[in-house]
């Protein structure tokens, strides 16, 4: 299928928003979207969600005989692919440009900067080697395809863990996860990709666009580096000049993102291996929400879009999505209070209102709603609190020691009840079908 | 559908009914009201559409379904041989199906029955485009709709509805054509009293 074109007015008012500094979802210009990992039943599977963008990553593991150039060590394999479930211009079978450097990019990213310790890969020298294979799905394009299947793919890579192998002489046992636990990956340190995109000619940096800035961006930088910044890779495209200090400005704000995603990774792992150790459900059927008849979610991003979950029963702590800016200290309900301080911003009004409904709403039928939104990325105790089974939804925000603190089990259910005496009716209807929903 | 002597249901959702009486509807009608993001060009449907290709007499737009409409260059209001309507590619376009069946390429015109152009045409240069799902759409349609009531007492804005999922909104800065943006494509999950109170706070500062 052919992609929606751009009109010229979109065009148009984007980029006059990026010259006012203004984006389509409200995020500052250095923001991310909010990034959420869940991991499946298997060991190497996970799921990244980068606001829309979403991109699932396998990894898998076989012996084979090594290449004959390097008999002592392991083969990394890795792929990407754009199915038309992401996007209606993405054509099966096709190789397009996009695809291609996609693919490059991850391979350099990953293979290039030795994460992986190849030689704990060896079996048998020269004979017998474990090849580990990254299949990486993008199943929604929202933009910044790079970013997200980077951490989706460090992150599997992470969570694998290959069968134990015992080399006794000639004998080679390869024991199951029955008879020995299967070990992780040796990797050294976790390189994640950030993307840059600038417009009229690099005067203007967004960090992590959209589908729509990318668009009508006029170039694109990435940059891999890794926690201790050390850049892995840096690719520029799109054929703009950049001033060195710029590109110095774009590490130091990759070495920041770089940092709090690091840490969102981590705790995302541990708390998959202290739910899988604790004999917790596990895996996408506990972490992808039932009676998801609709895919009718939006989550809530403080900010600004105020996306407000359809279904209440699901999710609450999935769409606790911290927000990422948060504009005022204002006390917007009781119970709820935001301690810190934000810069003014104008989508203040908007966005605590939609926040307000969207923990509201969210409470409905979760009895034991905790929502908890930390900013500090240090502060992992609320974290914990979380249902053990559902996906983790860490923030990422550059706005620091601001605590959220939603309301537990607020009476949204008489709300509801209320709305039968609404006039308009199809507001009658979304609500009932969203009680069926419930019901159901 | 109309299957043998009864009827088929051929969409899911809510079956719907309205009173006869009231004006010239003859007798109750019955409906589903589904919901669905995908829109299929129905005939008498007003869009939004994108222009894509300018071949030779004809338009070819971008409505959102399978086939790309075509739109004559004749078919704007006080348009003739030699006064041809300025329409580059990438302009957006308001006008209603002439033709439109499921598997043929659609025809779209600008004017009505009577020759005037009855609102469509060139959508301007400035505002913004976006897309909601089709339920969205009919409800911002309905008469009386509380949610454009209540947003033009917020701020004055142009507002342009299609059909096929599409809305293009002005106003008059760049910050409050997003927060209108922002409000319509949230409209959709919130409910009247969450969205009073959005309202209201967005009126109040």
């Amino acid at each position: 299928m052919k992609a929606t074109p751009l009109s010229n007015c979109e065009r148009r008012f984007l980029l006059r928003a990026i010259e006012e500094r203004k984006r389509l979802d409200g995020r500052q210009c250095y923001d991310y979207r909010n990034v959420r990992i869940s991991f499946g039943a298997d060991y190497g599977c996970c799921i990244v969600e980068l606001g829309k963008t979403r991109v699932l990553a396998q990894v898998s593991c076989e012996l084979v005989p090594p290449k004959p150039n390097r008999p002592t060590e392991g083969i990394l394999f890795f792929n990407l692919e754009l199915s038309p479930m992401a996007a209606p211009g993405f054509e099966p079978g096709r190789q397009s440009e996009l695809l291609v450097k996609l693919n490059r990019l991850i391979e350099r990213c990953l293979r290039n900067s030795r994460c992986i310790d190849t030689e704990s890969l060896c079996v048998v020298a020269g004979e017998k080697v474990w090849q580990i294979r990254l299949d990486l799905h993008l199943l929604n394009h929202d933009g910044n395809i790079i970013d997200a299947a980077s951490i989706a793919g460090i992150v599997a890579l992470c969570h694998f863990r290959r069968p134990d192998v015992s080399v006794q002489g000639e004998e080679v046992t390869v024991y199951t996860p029955e008879e020995r636990d299967p070990v992780p990956l040796s990797i050294h340190h976790m390189p994640i990709c950030v993307s840059f995109a600038f417009f009229q000619q690099g005067t203007y940096l967004l960090v992590d666009p959209s589908e729509r800035e990318e668009r009508v961006m006029d170039g694109l930088l990435v940059i891999a580096m890794n926690k201790h910044r050390e850049i892995c890779t840096i690719q520029s495209s799109g054929g703009i000049m950049l001033v060195k200090d710029q590109v110095l400005r774009c590490s130091k704000i990759t070495a920041v993102k770089v940092a709090e995603i690091t840490e969102l990774i981590q705790k995302a792992l541990e708390n998959d291996q202290k739910v899988r150790k604790e004999g917790g459900k596990f895996g996408f059927a506990e972490s992808i929400p039932n009676q998801k008849i609709t895919a009718f979610k939006m989550e809530s991003a403080a900010v600004n879009t105020n996306n407000v979950e359809e279904q209440a029963e699901e999710i609450i702590t999935k769409a606790d999505p911290p927000s990422e800016v948060f504009a005022k200290p204002i006390l917007h309900t009781p119970g709820t209070a935001q301690i810190g301080e934000g810069i003014e911003n104008s989508w203040g009004d908007l966005e605590e209102s939609e926040r307000e409904e969207a923990a509201e709403e969210e409470d409905e039928s979760e009895a034991t709603a905790f929502e908890c939104q930390t900013m500090e990325t240090e502060d992992t105790s609320t974290m914990r609190e979380t249902k053990k089974d559902e996906p983790i939804v860490l923030s990422d925000s550059e706005e620091e020691e601001v605590v959220i603190l939603e309301p537990q089990e607020l009476p949204r259910k008489t709300r509801t009840q209320t709305n039968l005496k609404q006039e308009n009716t199809s507001k009658k209807a979304f609500n009932k079908r969203r009680r069926k929903k419930r019901a159901a | 559908r109309r299957c043998g002597a009864g009827l088929l249901v051929t969409k899911c959702g809510l079956l719907r009914h309205r009173q006869a009486g009231g004006g010239g509807a003859a007798g109750g009608a019955y409906w589903v009201d589904s919901q669905q993001k995908r829109y299929v060009p129905v005939k008498g449907d007003h869009v939004i559409g994108i222009v894509t290709a300018k071949a030779g007499d004809v338009f070819k737009l971008d409505v959102g379904g399978s086939e790309q409409a075509s739109l004559s260059y004749l078919a704007f209001e006080g348009a003739t041989k030699r006064n041809r309507p300025n329409v580059q590619v990438g302009d957006l376009i308001y006008g209603q199906f002439l033709v439109a069946n499921k598997d043929m390429e659609p025809e779209m015109v600008c004017i009505d029955s009577s020759g005037r152009s009855s609102g469509m045409g060139i959508i301007g240069q400035d505002g913004f485009l976006f897309k909601v799902s089709l339920g969205l759409i009919r409800k911002l349609l309905a008469p009386k709709c509380e949610i454009i009531q209540e947003l033009s007492q917020l701020y004055p804005f142009e507002l342009v509805l299609g059909m096929n999922g599409r809305i293009w909104v002005k106003a008059k800065t760049v910050q409050q054509t997003l927060i209108i943006v922002n409000i319509l494509e949230a409209c959709e999950y919130m409910t009247a009293e969450q969205r009073k109170q959005a309202l209201a706070k967005l009126s109040g500062h």
